[in-house]
């Protein structure tokens, strides 16, 4: 049977949420209702005076080509970073999960990356890609391939993905093996007594089992991609060559601290919220109920 | 006796505090690190010790647009620095913020301190000057665009490392011959932006923008997409496809390429002067950047980059007279000699061009005069005294994005510089309504 614990009375209950009302409100209410407001305006950059524009900002952006390109980059960017690192994370977690000796060393070696800030990671990538003394660019040379980030959009593109999976393969890793150790050893070893091969049991019984942990990673990750990455971006390409790595989030800083244009910058902020919240809402409504937990 | 001794220490050190604080603070938030930073923090040690009623402290504040940024982010703040130095770009920003700041000519006549604007170069004077001869920043540090050439590859590749540079057309030449040789890297280049078309518009006595280059109101659109432009940045891209210019990045990527003696040209700042001279390992040169025959007025005079120092309004008169005081001192030949000659920047006032010519820097560091006959051949025209351009950072973006299109084959010149204007426009058009 369930145990349900009720409170009497108001007083308690209130008193034992208002910290978590309180932190949301000043960390995310606040700043977040600051940034519809500001969005309304054109501000000059020292906030000397200021013009009320209504939808002003959100029309000018919504007209311009170059934001509405800077969606399906967005879009082609967070969809390859979370294929990438979940892919390669769930790959790795498999193959540690079945290890009987050293797994420690293994998983240390693994977890590393994720101490790595992702401007550090990015400048560590940029030097082995760099077109004149990086290390892969030279072996890619040698192979006769013409290696040039700088002006090849796809290269760029690819590079900032690897950056950006790089570190957070790490996280994604510790997240899989758990849920893998969670999983009872008697119903694989049922499963293979009963003549299902390593993939059959992958596909019908590992996977599922795991899902809620996949679940919870797709949606951890898509969040990482679409604001967390900015820092990868401005240190290996800036959002160049033209305009192929210009993802959202990096647009909103080049027009907040670059342009000093902040409506537009508070405008872009919006609708970046209300696009990962559509997200969200989305993954949690139709992808949750394939979870089983 | 131990406490007798911390007591001692506790009351000298009070006393130091005090004594402190009877001088005014000015505070100076800066972008310079490195050996910059230390020339910077040696300026500021000796106008501390030169008298004893002012204390500038110094902070560095990160690159030229963090420091903009900071600047900006402690004015709403109202937290801002007496001193703040901004990039040429951030110019126009700072111009329009009227609120804001409080211009040089005003800080000097009201703090009595000695200024003269006319002993700084036309050319830099005119970039922080008003159309009605204000002068509203103090210059600091400026440079020029000009032509390293790498003599050996010249020479390798059977060419007369002496040979006329001074027109495009020359170059080309070479450049050909260069490609044919084997050569990797004939050409490359840092800051496409401002030296490809900010610069090159300059030279050629060409606007970039109406309304003298945006020097005379903020309804000024870009132009920098006439044919004098539009030859030159399909003649760069013919380059590029042919592989003799080679494109190495936005910033001064390309630097690291021609100080290890890959390339054979590379058209750099004036101020790459000292790190050239230290990693180079081949016989280098100096030349004046080219210019293309047959455009009527070329060569006119390129216009400067670097920095210039703004006063910030809402502080004491009492620190103001400090800042006067103060850039009084900056503006000294003898502090002004020796930052150009320890930087390779330009000698911004023509005292300090005069003092180092006396004392021998240019005979024995043969070039480094070449930046300032460039700047000064000429009196600057409507076109070549400087750029006056709202958002001017993002609008170097979009030309950066713009360029990369015609390098990489994906546009013709006149397409993407067409493009660049009427995205830069929209810029403009914003910047403009935002200080209305």
């Amino acid at each position: 049977m369930e145990k349900r614990v009720t409170f009497k009375g108001w007083l308690l209950p209130m008193l034992l949420l208002l910290p978590q009302v309180i932190v949301t409100a000043v960390f995310f209410f606040y700043p977040a209702g600051q940034a519809v407001w500001q969005s309304l305006f054109i501000p000059d950059p020292f906030g000397l005076k200021s013009q009320f524009v209504g939808l002003g900002n959100f029309e000018y952006l919504l007209g311009d080509p170059y934001y509405r390109a800077s969606f399906a980059t967005t879009a082609i960017f967070s969809t390859l970073v979370t294929v990438v690192s979940m892919g390669m994370a769930l790959f790795l977690a498999v193959l540690a999960d079945r290890l009987i000796k050293g797994s420690g060393v293994y998983r240390t070696l693994l977890i590393w990356p994720y101490a790595v800030a992702p401007a550090v990671a990015g400048v560590l990538w940029l030097f082995m890609f760099n077109t004149r003394v990086g290390v892969v660019a030279w072996y890619l040379g040698l192979l006769g391939y013409d290696w040039n980030h700088v002006l090849n959009g796809e290269e760029a593109m690819g590079l900032v993905v690897v950056a950006s999976s790089w570190g957070r393969i790490s996280y994604n890793f510790l997240f899989f093996l758990a849920g893998l150790q969670a999983i009872p050893r008697s119903v694989i070893e049922a499963a293979a007594i009963d003549g299902a091969r390593f993939w059959r049991r992958f596909w019908t019984i590992v996977f599922p089992l795991l899902s809620p942990t996949t679940f919870f990673l797709l949606v951890v990750n898509i969040v990482y991609a679409f604001f967390e990455t900015f820092g990868v971006i401005h240190t290996i390409t800036s959002g160049g060559p033209q305009q192929s790595t210009t993802i959202l989030v990096y647009k909103v800083f080049s027009d907040g601290f670059v342009g000093q244009d902040l409506g537009s910058s508070a405008a872009q902020s919006v609708i970046l919220l209300v696009v990962v919240g559509i997200l969200t809402i989305v993954q949690f409504k139709f992808i949750e109920r394939r979870v089983h937990y | 006796m131990k406490i007798k001794t911390f007591l001692g220490a506790v009351a000298s050190s009070l006393a130091l505090a005090t004594g402190a604080y009877a001088q005014t603070e000015i505070q100076w938030w800066h972008a310079f690190t490195g050996r910059l930073g230390d020339l910077l923090a040696e300026q500021i040690t000796q106008f501390n010790a030169s008298q004893s009623d002012y204390v500038v402290v110094g902070a560095h504040k990160g690159n030229y647009s963090e420091t903009l940024n900071a600047g900006i982010a402690a004015f709403r703040a109202g937290e801002q620095p007496n001193i703040l130095m901004v990039f040429e770009v951030g110019t126009a920003t700072m111009m329009a913020a009227a609120g804001a700041i409080k211009p040089i000519y005003e800080v000097m006549a009201e703090g009595g301190a000695e200024f003269d604007p006319d002993a700084y170069l036309g050319a830099v004077k005119g970039y922080y000057t008003t159309t009605d001869g204000k002068m509203l920043s103090m210059p600091y540090n400026s440079s020029t665009p000009v032509l390293w050439v790498n003599r050996d590859a010249l020479s390798g590749a059977g060419l007369d490392p002496d040979m006329d540079l001074s027109t495009w057309q020359a170059v080309g030449g070479a450049l050909d011959t260069l490609k044919a040789a084997g050569h990797e890297c004939p050409l490359t280049t840092a800051w496409q932006s401002w030296i490809h078309l900010e610069n090159m518009s300059a030279w050629h006595n060409v606007p970039f923008a109406s309304q003298e280059n945006g020097f005379a109101g903020l309804d000024t659109e870009l132009s920098f997409n006439g044919p004098v432009q539009v030859q030159h940045i399909q003649q760069m891209g013919d380059w590029a496809r042919d592989g003799k210019f080679i494109y190495a990045g936005r910033r001064n990527e390309g630097g690291a390429n021609f100080r290890a003696g890959d390339c054979a040209f590379f058209t750099e700042s004036s101020a790459g002067y000292a790190g050239i001279k230290a990693e180079a390992t081949f016989d280098f040169e100096i030349r004046p950047l080219p210019y293309w025959e047959g455009v009527e007025g070329a060569p006119q005079n390129t216009i400067i980059g670097g920095s210039s120092l703004w006063v910030l309004s809402g502080k004491s008169e009492e620190e103001y007279k400090g800042v006067a005081a103060f850039m009084a001192f900056l503006s000294t030949s003898d502090i002004q000699s020796a930052w150009h000659q320890n930087t390779g920047y330009l000698p911004i006032t023509l005292a300090a061009a005069e003092q180092s010519k006396a004392e021998g820097f240019y005979d024995a560091n043969p070039g480094t005069d070449i930046a300032g006959m460039q700047m000064t051949a000429k009196a600057p025209t409507a076109n070549s005294k400087g750029l006056r351009l709202g958002s001017f950072d993002q609008i170097r973006g979009i030309i950066d994005e713009e360029l990369e299109a015609v390098w990489a084959g994906d546009k013709t010149a006149e397409a993407a510089l067409n493009n660049a204007v009427e995205r830069g426009n929209a810029l403009l058009r914003r910047f403009e309504q935002a200080n209305r």
